[in-house]
């Protein structure tokens, strides 16, 4: 007994060291990853499985080919190049009349229509005239409701739509679509538009954060040399716009700059204008109300920056012989480059995103991305096209952060 | 114990306005003869009249008189808020003086910007540039005065050499200890051959046995460079240790400027004593005064022996001085003019020595310092002994 019992002691102390660090360790993990979880659960749950739905639906379109599942067979093996056989209009008329019966003809029109503009009325009266028809042949009497069915276009929407997963939405992002014989081609110059609207949102979102930094950095270091007491009642000042909505902060800009506005009020009094300049519904107006709204975010990590590096660096410099400009330019300014690094990245990442300035101050010409986006999503119901527009913007803004990172370095961004 | 000292004296020492002028006309007479004989025409760094305030009411210098030679390793001390650092910073052209002038070699450079004075600083948190190497850093104040690369190249090798760093001059001064940024600091206000170095309390933010080793080595730098160094501190062993000559600042007023010996062992006021050293003070009054002798009477303790330095006529008060390591144990009657019965109220031992606080003349504040060698063993609270020291080891001074 008192053998076994000695033994039993000993292999407890025998236990490797490594794995009683293990056992500590494994409890003081679990305490902290339950303290996280709550948030955890929710980031999961409103962020990461909506945008990875959102993502889906950018190549996912399952449309066709539940709803329409004997003409998307049929097609399978078409070879596109001429109007398909009897057999595939057959199989289109019995989809078409299912439809029709199960009241989803509405749905297989928008799908059609989002490919070839306008054809939605003429699959839907086609449906509505062959649920009066009783038997074929289908390919002539088709034909004859409606001239869509005479031409390959269709066909191919229709043979593509077999497979749940499409290419077009993201095609259709950087203006490219598929022609008859779903070859990828340049979509044609009406339908050409995002490719503009892309370069347009990166110009604004330029734009508009060189202008807070031009306009930032003076009143940040402004700042960070004032007394405290002074200094404090500036900032609120700067950071007014941080406590008012955006949309009201827009809205007071549109009171500003329409046409009989307060701006354009004073400059014609002042009989500087003969009549009212363009104002509202410009790029200037755009950019001019993103700035305003923009600056602070800019100009609080500058402002932090400086308030950390230390008077005694340019003293230093001054003493060594530099004179007060190159005494700024080369210690001082280099410090404050991790501050205007990060102020650049959050505004011009948060610029990208822009809708609502650019939706009430803008013109139809300043519309960015996310206006379009936003119409897909909510007029229009096209979420293939919003997501992804929505898709090609955040691997836009990722690659721009990873560029950033490889040329300046994350570590070196600092917030406050 | 002595920071808690020099506190207190600072905070007695808020003098009325009929002092100061008395006081100023002493400083001025110092700087004017400065003790080791600097004449004042051959004054590399001359401070005539300067006044500074910052708010337009409260002086921070006032009437600042004082002449630095050539070569000399000059040191300003003080407690903070003593006018020191203010100093400096006129001098370096940091701050305008609001009255007066400075001289730098001959010429007034009152309104010179700093970049033009050619003045080697070290400032307390070392000011090195961040983004830039140690070498880079040197490079600085040489790129500006557009050297020649190979020159700047050898002159950058031979301050590295200095400071002994030579391994370290690709590095960032995060990536280096105190010590070492430190002493890149001090590379860095030389490697241009300032012909002045200024230093606002450089090893501040070090740790003691580093403190003692830059200490030395600094001083070793000036003698081998024979640069002029104007030196700020607050840590009275810092000055001794270093200094050819002490200016001690207090409420914007130089106290008095002496060698460092010198100012330890003959204190002209009471705040010098204080701050200088630890002392132990007894007030009283004038009964006789032969010179250099005066006899001072203890209210209800007695009457002692003391040298006049600086007091007034009889029957004013005074202030007598006593170091804590003049004073001796059990002197035999009659062999010292001073003589007084005392009981030990507190033991501190101290390692090299121990420190006794004993009630002497009806105060029981009294310290003594004794050096850890034999007899020392009966020191013991309770005990009853006698303490005398001589007349020479206690100065009279002008109460504050």
């Amino acid at each position: 007994m008192a053998l076994t019992m000695g033994s039993m002691s000993g292999s407890t102390v025998q236990l490797p060291l490594r794995t009683k660090l293990q056992r500590v360790e494994r409890r003081r993990k679990l305490r902290a990853f339950a303290l996280v979880l709550p948030l955890l659960l929710f980031i999961l749950i409103t962020f990461v499985l909506p945008l990875s739905r959102m993502m889906r639906s950018a190549i996912h379109d399952d449309t066709l080919s539940l709803l329409m599942p004997r003409t998307t067979a049929a097609l399978r093996d078409w070879d596109g190049k001429e109007l398909p056989e009897e057999r595939v209009y057959d199989a289109l008329a019995k989809d078409l009349k299912r439809a029709w019966m199960e009241k989803t003809v509405g749905k297989v029109s928008l799908r059609v229509n989002y490919e070839l503009p306008g054809a939605a009325s003429q699959v839907k009266s086609s449906a509505r005239k062959l649920s009066g028809l009783s038997g074929g042949p289908y390919k002539a009497a088709l034909i004859g409701i409606s001239p869509l069915w005479g031409e390959r276009d269709v066909w191919g929407v229709l043979k593509r739509g077999g497979s749940s997963y499409t290419g077009f939405y993201l095609l259709r992002s950087i203006d490219f679509e598929y022609n008859a014989n779903s070859r990828i081609v340049a979509s044609p110059g009406e339908k050409a538009i995002f490719r503009d609207v892309f370069l347009r949102t990166l110009m604004i979102s330029i734009t508009v954060t060189a202008a807070t930094l031009l306009l930032g950095f003076p009143v940040a270091y402004l700042l960070a040399k004032l007394p405290p007491s002074t200094s404090n009642l500036l900032m609120i000042v700067v950071l007014l716009p941080f406590w008012v909505s955006v949309l009201l902060l827009t809205t007071a800009w549109v009171v500003l700059l329409q046409d009989n506005g307060v701006i354009n009020g004073i400059l014609m009094s002042l009989h500087i204008l003969s009549e009212p300049a363009k104002l509202l519904y410009s790029r200037f107006g755009t950019v001019l109300a993103m700035t305003h709204i923009q600056l602070p975010f800019t100009l609080l990590p500058i402002y932090s920056v400086m308030k950390s590096i230390s008077p005694s660096h340019v003293r230093a410099a001054r003493s060594l012989g530099a004179g007060p400009f190159y005494a700024f330019w080369k210690v001082y300014f280099p410090q404050t480059l991790p501050g205007i690094a990060a102020g650049c990245l959050l505004t011009f990442i948060l610029c990208l995103g822009y809708y609502i300035t650019p939706a009430l101050v803008g013109g139809p010409g300043d519309q960015m991305i996310s206006n379009f986006v936003a119409a897909y999503t909510n007029q229009q119901l096209n979420w293939g096209m919003a997501s992804a527009l929505g898709a090609i913007l955040l691997t836009a803004t990722l690659l721009l952060y990873i560029v950033f990172n490889k040329l300046v370095g994350a570590d070196r961004i600092k917030i406050g | 114990m002595l920071q808690l000292n020099r506190k207190q004296a600072y905070k007695g020492l808020q003098h009325p306005g009929g002092e100061l002028v008395l006081r100023q006309s002493a400083a001025t007479k110092s700087s004017l003869m400065p003790p080791n004989g600097h004449v004042g025409d051959d004054a590399f760094v001359r401070f005539a009249g300067i006044q500074k305030t910052y708010d337009g009411e409260a002086l921070i210098v006032k009437d600042l008189n004082l002449d630095i030679a050539r070569g000399e390793f000059f040191t300003m001390l003080g407690p903070s808020g003593s006018g020191k650092t203010t100093t400096l910073m006129m001098l370096a052209g940091f701050e305008v003086p609001t009255e007066g002038s400075i001289f730098l070699a001959g010429r007034s450079i009152g309104t010179m910007p700093p970049h033009k004075r050619d003045i080697g600083m070290v400032f307390q948190n070392y000011a090195l540039f961040p983004h830039m190497t140690v070498e880079e850093n040197l490079a600085f104040p040489l790129k500006v005065r557009k050297l020649p690369k190979p020159e700047m190249e050898a002159r950058i090798k031979r301050a590295l050499e200095m400071v002994r760093l030579s391994a370290q001059g690709k590095r960032r001064p995060a990536q280096l200890s105190g010590g070492q940024q430190q002493r890149v600091a001090l590379a860095r206000a030389l490697v241009f051959e300032p012909k002045l170095v200024l230093m606002d309390e450089p090893l501040g933010a070090l740790d003691k046995q580093l403190r003692e080793e830059m200490q030395f080595e600094i001083k070793h730098i000036h003698e081998n460079l024979g640069v002029t160094v104007v030196y700020v501190t607050h840590d009275q062993g810092e000055a001794l240790t270093m200094s050819d000559r002490i200016a001690v600042f207090n409420d914007g007023v130089i106290q008095q400027i002496a060698k460092p010996a010198e100012l330890y062992e003959r204190p002209e006021n009471v705040f010098v004593a204080k701050f200088i050293g630890e002392n132990n003070q007894l007030s009283g009054k004038i009964i006789a005064l032969n010179e250099p002798a005066c006899t001072v009477e203890m209210p209800g303790a007695g009457i002692i022996q003391a040298l006049a330095v600086n007091v007034g006529m009889v029957e004013q008060p005074t202030v007598l001085s006593l170091r804590p390591e003049r004073v001796k144990l059990n002197p035999l009657p009659g062999s010292l003019p001073n003589i007084f019965s005392a009981k030990v109220m507190e033991v501190i031992y101290l390692g090299d020595h121990i420190r006794a606080r004993m009630s002497v003349c009806g105060r029981d504040d009294f310290v003594v310092k004794l050096s850890n060698s034999e007899g020392i063993a009966h020191v013991e609270p309770g005990v009853e002994m006698t303490l005398g020291w001589k007349m020479e080891d206690c100065r009279a001074l002008r109460p504050s």
